[in-house]
């Protein structure tokens, strides 16, 4: 699980051009969006197109994001439980 | 063309480096597009990480309007621009995302690039400008068509001023020449006066 969510925020980082942000930064408990990481719904998307591109995990609707990704730790809960 | 109206600052982002008026106010030896952009934005802008998201066609326009719009009172500034590859750059990497039926996995952060007047947006956003605004896509840079459209709003008071110019990236060449033209101004805004600050 550790690694998952070790990699989960390097792809968070890579894929949303979060320029100034490190891993170390990221804590598994941290809000993604808002106050945290500060993501916005564009993000969000990408969130779900990474989820089905690289773990295989298609949302059937889009608002179960808001609860998916809440967190590293709530991602990676999904994806362990989910992963196709 | 009428004299009335004059250009009040001028900026150039071109070849690593970025000018205001003339005077360069950042360079670099790096040649990469990026990373020309990311020093920049370290010593010019700092506090709009929302940068880092933008297509290359948005970072090179809002660097070159950041430079002449951050000490700027006045909010009614009309946007003029225009370049030649209109958002072709970031339309190429979206059809790499789609091109592949089997790997069909389009991505929203591109896709909301794919229009070259997105980089105006950027600039308003920042800006907090709820002003005109415009996008020309033409061959050459064209000041008959610039000028006449800046004259036109601020003849009719829809503008105070406007931002003209030409933003222009793609495979890597990048190419951008910013504007303000106001009531006053150190330059008459003529077509020749574009022409040679071009």
């Amino acid at each position: 699980m550790s690694n998952l969510k070790l990699e989960l925020k390097e792809k968070i980082i890579e894929q949303l051009n979060l320029e100034d942000v490190s891993v170390d930064e990221i804590a598994d408990n941290d809000p993604l969006f808002g106050d945290g990481l500060g993501l916005d719904s564009i993000d969000a998307l990408e969130l779900i197109v990474m989820l089905d591109k690289d773990y295989g995990i298609k949302l059937a609707d889009p608002k179960e994001g808001r609860k998916i990704f809440e967190s590293i730790d709530t991602m990676a809960a999904y994806i362990s439980a989910n992963k196709a | 063309m009428k004299n009335d109206f004059y250009i009040q600052s001028y900026s150039h982002v071109k070849n690593g480096e970025v000018s205001v008026n003339g005077k360069t106010v950042f360079k670099t030896s790096e040649t990469d597009f990026k990373l020309v952009m990311k020093a920049a934005y370290k010593k010019l802008i700092i506090d709009h990480p929302k940068f880092f998201k933008m297509d290359n066609l948005s970072k090179l326009g809002f660097l070159a309007a950041h430079v002449l719009l951050e000490n700027e009172k006045e909010k009614n500034i009309a946007l003029i621009l225009s370049n030649k590859a209109s958002s072709l750059d970031t339309d190429r990497t979206y059809q790499e995302s789609i091109k592949n039926v089997e790997q069909y996995y389009p991505s929203p952060a591109v896709f909301v690039y794919t229009l070259p007047n997105i980089c105006m947006g950027e600039i308003s956003i920042k800006h907090k400008l709820y002003s005109e605004n415009c996008f020309f896509v033409t061959d050459e840079f064209t000041p008959k068509t610039l000028s006449t459209y800046a004259n036109e709003l601020l003849e009719s008071n829809k503008a105070r001023k406007a931002l003209c110019g030409w933003v222009d990236v793609d495979n890597g060449k990048y190419n951008a020449f910013l504007y303000v033209v106001a009531k006053k101004g150190t330059f008459v805004h003529s077509e020749a006066e574009i022409n040679r600050l071009y």
